[in-house]
């Protein structure tokens, strides 16, 4: 180190420095390196990494739009809301999803299918998308969740609102039911699609899918800060959603229910309206099944049950069942004579039994009645339902006359628009023949007509609103069944009713129409009639047939006249009746069910002042004077009952909503 | 010299007291203090586990580190290969009989400490080699047998190390003694031709490599590939660093670290938690005194009278540095993920350990600047 060393050591050490300069530049440079790439990041590129940031530690939770529910009319809730209890996983906050399935299995007791079924479901969503393990927990089992939450990391127990209709069966083809939101129904529907979150139930069927739209709500927004396993640590925001609007129906429950009692699970429907506002009250299609088995998916026995039933429950048969009306047309058939004038009542026909019978073009067209009715005028004709009568009215009205009356009287065509998959029916012309079939129209269908059979095809609804404007004295009604508080009072209707019937007269004398004094959308009840003696004479007869004797409904008439009503029986052959057949005579429960007759009825009442319509329908019942009337009877009784109630109410509906 | 010499090897204890560098030690006492309030960040704003640790350790360290200036720099020199020989030691030991975690055998167990010795290796090369050519001459640097001996004295340890498998610590290792062997004096050419050699079997070296390692300098290349995945770090780190801001967003309150998106905030991502926290403003206060720090150590070494002193101190004042700029160019993307702590503020014994007895040697280096070594 010393001597020679001395020199080494110099040179050593300035090599040393020399290098640990230069090292220190780079050293320099490295460390400003690093300066700049803090700056670029910290300072340049601050709002992208914060926004970055944001997005890690907060989570959007859209949650369900609390549905609207249906209230009848007097306001008791028929489709409500419940709290029911759920289970959620998200799988991308699960960190080993098979475990938890396990585990998830042993506690809730699921069976091997529904596990299959979720971990398909899970494959083919989004990581990010909640997966419903389960959609109707009991409580317990709820209890149980919450219980070990802990060790079920991704599992999120939750408390949702589910739909539930009280009324079970009542209401069924009325309201329809809800279930899971099919790809279907987020095709078809933007608002479904732009509010969808996993689990949404959206109508499927009747009202609850025609108004789908006023009744799904809006989504709430909960925004949550999450730690970087997706667990919630707490929440930021939470922007409630609107619940959908609550819609009033002009049903009335008990009466609703009281005819399901009254057609007791055959085949059939009854519909109840008021002549003046249109408001149907009942409307039942029998038979009819649990809504609520489907709200969490129906199991596929039950289904198959239902599909499979030949009493058709899936079909509303109110508004989409067609049927031959039968002799509930004559009223309108004897209207439409006298209108056009080729018939007076004094007109007498012979009918002489099944010995006899009218022969056109050597075709046979026999009364029901196998004596024959003898001579009868129109007044005992609709009373006593004599087909002969009407064969030869029908043959000098001619098909295309009543087909003006009855489409003005509300036949072929919707009732209540848009809300149902409502059928429009036929009501046959010469013209309609051609076109849809291709044929010429021939005079021994004008006679069957004239008896509702035949081509003719309507819906009990529609034969109600025909009873409906028969029983108003003969003006336009606009059915409804969705309340409405702008509705006119009962006076103002009857009042403008009147205005319409002066209007009418002098329609008749003079040309010059004062109709630009009308507001267009107020309602203006038209007449529907030529002569207004004509709607009269057709309702004294239709009183008849239920008051009098001999009258078809007659064994089924209640003489208070408080209750007291009108009516007309119809019977409508399902199929041609053989020579061999008639000779036989059979009693109805004596023929196959599906070759029975449909029973109908028609009706309105209190006779003094009628308000309500009725149209009863009973599949294969048979007669309708031995079915289908005493089920008017009793149900006249029970409606009218219920008429100040509902009077009282109307005037709270109206007031209430106006505020 | 004699003079000097003999006087300051027999200076009372407040003479070596007062020639302490006061400085430095502020440093270190600042990087303590503000690395244990990053582990109490760190656990959430609890006083818990990591941060109780973290300061006992570190108190006791420091005073280990007090102790150690007060041994003269002699004794440093004499037993520099002896060091050397123990660490290498304990590194088989590890491998043979070493405590596995994450796939890793890098710990002893010594019942009061669970001691990584490859982190020990990072100080006892640069003792090892600072021994080594205190004595050489300049002109015999460059003869081949003083290049073949060095270089197998680091290869022994770095082959161990990276077998455990840690990749990390082997290549910090790798380049504290390339920093001694540059400062040695090693003809430039070696380097130069060393460095083109690795570059060009660089691809060879990759496919030797663990396949999450290879992952790694894959995902480095481009994060984005697969974000839940391999650049799961590499981004929530920048995305933590940069939403830091200038001024951080406020002690106790980094979402991305208090919501556990960062990957090992208590160790190698300690300073993405600091710099997430404090922002722009922290960081470079942090830069300033691991900066002043480093220029402490360098400055002491080129007052050393002695080469061994010089070569330890730059040595060590160097890798310092490339610790530190390793681990932060890795949390701000700019290197791939390898397991390098930050000297100091990272949460783990050996790392602090190792760095302590280094810093305390220079502090000897300080007392004794005048010691001559023969």
């Amino acid at each position: 180190m010393i001597g020679s060393g001395e020199d080494s050591g110099f040179k050593k050490s300035n090599t040393i420095n020399r290098r640990m300069f230069i090292f220190a530049a780079a050293k320099a440079v490295v460390f400003f390196g690093i300066v700049g790439r803090l700056f670029s990041l910290q300072i340049s590129e601050n709002k992208k990494y914060l926004t970055l940031s944001d997005k890690n530690r907060l989570r959007e939770a859209r949650l369900p739009p609390v549905r609207g529910e249906f209230v009848d009319y007097f306001g008791n809730r028929i489709a409500k809301n419940l709290t029911v209890y759920q289970l959620h996983v998200v799988p991308e906050q699960v960190e080993d999803f098979k475990t938890l399935m396990v585990r998830l299995k042993d506690i809730l007791n699921l069976n091997d299918d529904r596990l299959q079924d979720l971990i398909k479901k899970k494959n083919q969503q989004k990581p990010w998308e909640t997966l419903i393990v389960s959609e109707n927990l009991t409580w317990d089992e709820f209890s149980k969740i919450n219980f070990y939450l802990h060790e079920l990391s991704g599992a999120r127990p939750v408390l949702t609102v589910g739909r539930n209709y009280p009324y079970s069966e009542t209401y069924t083809h009325v309201l329809g039911y809800v279930s899971e939101a099919s790809v279907n129904d987020l095709v078809s529907n933007e608002t479904i699609k732009d509010r969808n979150v996993p689990g949404l139930r959206v109508g499927k069927t009747g009202l609850e899918k025609a108004l789908e739209n006023e009744l799904i709500g809006t989504n709430g927004v909960q925004r949550f800060e999450v730690n970087a396993y997706g667990k919630r640590i707490n929440q930021i925001d939470f922007k409630e959603g609107e619940q959908g609007k609550t819609i009033k129906l002009t049903i009335d429950t008990e009466i609703q229910k009281y005819t399901q009692e009254l057609l007791n699970k055959r085949a059939g429907s009854i519909s109840v309206m008021d002549i003046y506002t249109g408001e149907i009250i009942a409307m039942n299609s029998s038979p009819s099944f649990d809504p609520n088995l489907f709200l969490y998916g129906i199991e596929k026995n039950k289904w198959n049950e239902i599909k499979k039933d030949p009493l058709k429950p899936l079909l509303n048969k109110t508004v989409s069942g067609l049927y031959s009306p039968g002799s509930t047309i004559k009223p309108l058939v004897a209207l439409s004579a006298l209108e056009n004038d080729v018939i007076t009542t004094n007109l007498k026909v012979n009918c002489r039994g099944h010995k006899h019978p009218l022969e056109l073009y050597g075709m046979k067209y026999h009364c029901w009645k196998k004596q024959g009715h003898g001579y009868m005028s129109l007044q005992n004709a609709i009373k006593q339902s004599c087909d002969t009568y009407f064969y030869e009215a029908a043959r000098l009205l001619g098909v295309d006359r009543l087909n003006v009356t009855a489409k003005k009287f509300g036949l072929g065509n919707v009732v209540l628009g848009e809300y149902f998959n409502e059928k429009k029916g036929v009501v046959p012309s010469t013209k309609w023949k051609k076109e849809a079939i291709g044929q010429n129209w021939y005079l021994g269908e004008t006679l069957i007509n004239g008896i509702g059979q035949g081509y003719i095809q309507t819906t009990p609804l529609q034969l109600c609103l025909m009873t409906a404007q028969l029983a108003n004295g003969g003006h336009k009604i606009y059915p409804k069944i969705i309340f409405d508080n702008k509705q006119d009072a009962i006076e103002d209707i009857k009042r403008k009713m009147k205005f319409a019937e002066e209007k009418n007269d002098e329609d008749s004398k003079l040309l010059s129409a004062t109709e630009k004094f009308f507001n267009p959308n107020e309602k203006t009840y038209e007449a529907l009639y030529r002569n207004k003696e004509n709607v009269k004479f057709v309702l004294d007869a239709m009183f008849k047939s239920t008051n009098e004797l001999y009258g078809t409904s007659f064994s089924s008439r209640i003489e208070d006249p408080k209750y007291q009503f009108a009516g007309k029986t119809g019977t409508a052959q399902v199929k041609r009746i053989t020579e061999a057949e008639r000779e036989l005579d059979l009693k109805t429960d004596q023929i196959p069910y599906k070759q029975r007759d449909h029973a109908w009825y028609i009706a309105f009442g209190p006779y003094k002042d009628p308000r309500y319509a009725v149209s009863i329908l009973v599949e294969h019942g048979g007669s309708g004077s031995s079915t289908a009337a005493p089920i008017a009877k009793k149900l006249f009784k029970f409606l009218i009952d219920r008429h100040e109630l509902r009077e009282k109410t109307k005037k709270r509906n109206l007031t209430n909503i106006n505020i | 010299m004699f003079i000097q010499s003999s006087l300051s090897e027999k200076s009372t204890f407040f003479q070596k007291l007062r020639s302490f560098d006061y400085i430095m030690l502020l440093c270190i006492l600042v990087l303590g203090i503000v690395s244990s309030f990053a582990m109490y960040s760190t656990d959430g704003g609890e006083l818990r586990y990591h941060t109780e640790s973290h300061i006992i350790r570190f108190v006791i360290f420091f005073m280990m580190m007090i102790f150690i200036s007060f041994i003269n720099i002699k004794t440093w020199h004499t037993f520099g290969y002896l060091f050397y020989i123990i660490v290498l030691g304990l590194l088989i030991w590890a491998s043979l009989f070493g405590i596995t975690a994450q796939g890793s055998q890098r710990w002893i167990n010594l019942y009061f400490i669970n001691l990584q010795p490859s982190e020990l290796m990072k100080i006892a090369i640069i003792l090892c080699f600072a021994k080594y050519f205190h004595r050489i001459q300049l002109s015999n640097v460059n003869r081949l047998k003083n290049i073949i001996i060095p270089l197998l004295i680091l290869f022994i340890p770095i082959a161990l190390v990276i077998s455990q498998p840690d990749l990390g610590t082997s290549i910090l290792i790798a380049l504290s003694g390339i920093i001694v062997l540059w400062l040695a004096g090693i003809n430039i050419k070696y380097f130069f031709y060393s460095s083109l050699v690795f570059i060009i079997s660089a691809p060879f070296v990759i496919s030797f490599l663990k396949p999450y390692q290879k992952l790694r300098i894959l995902t480095f290349f481009d994060p984005d590939k697969d974000p839940l995945g391999a650049g799961y770090q590499i981004i929530q780190s920048k995305i933590a660093v940069g939403s830091g801001g200038l001024t951080g967003k406020g002690y106790l309150k980094g979402t991305q670290g208090y919501l556990e998106f960062l990957p090992e905030k208590h160790t190698d991502f300690i300073f993405t938690l600091f710099s997430e926290e404090f922002g722009f403003l922290g960081s470079i206060f942090l830069l300033i005194v691991y900066a002043i720090l480093i220029y402490r150590i360098l400055k002491i070494g080129s007052l050393s009278r002695s080469f061994f002193g010089k070569f330890f101190c730059y040595g060590f004042g160097s890798a310092i540095f490339v610790y530190i700029t390793v681990n932060m160019s890795m949390v701000l993307g700019l290197l791939p993920i390898v397991g390098s702590p930050l000297p100091i503020m990272s949460y783990g014994g050996s790392s602090m350990l190792a760095t302590m007895i280094g810093l305390g040697i220079v502090m000897s280096t300080k007392i004794y600047e005048r010691q001559l070594i023969s």
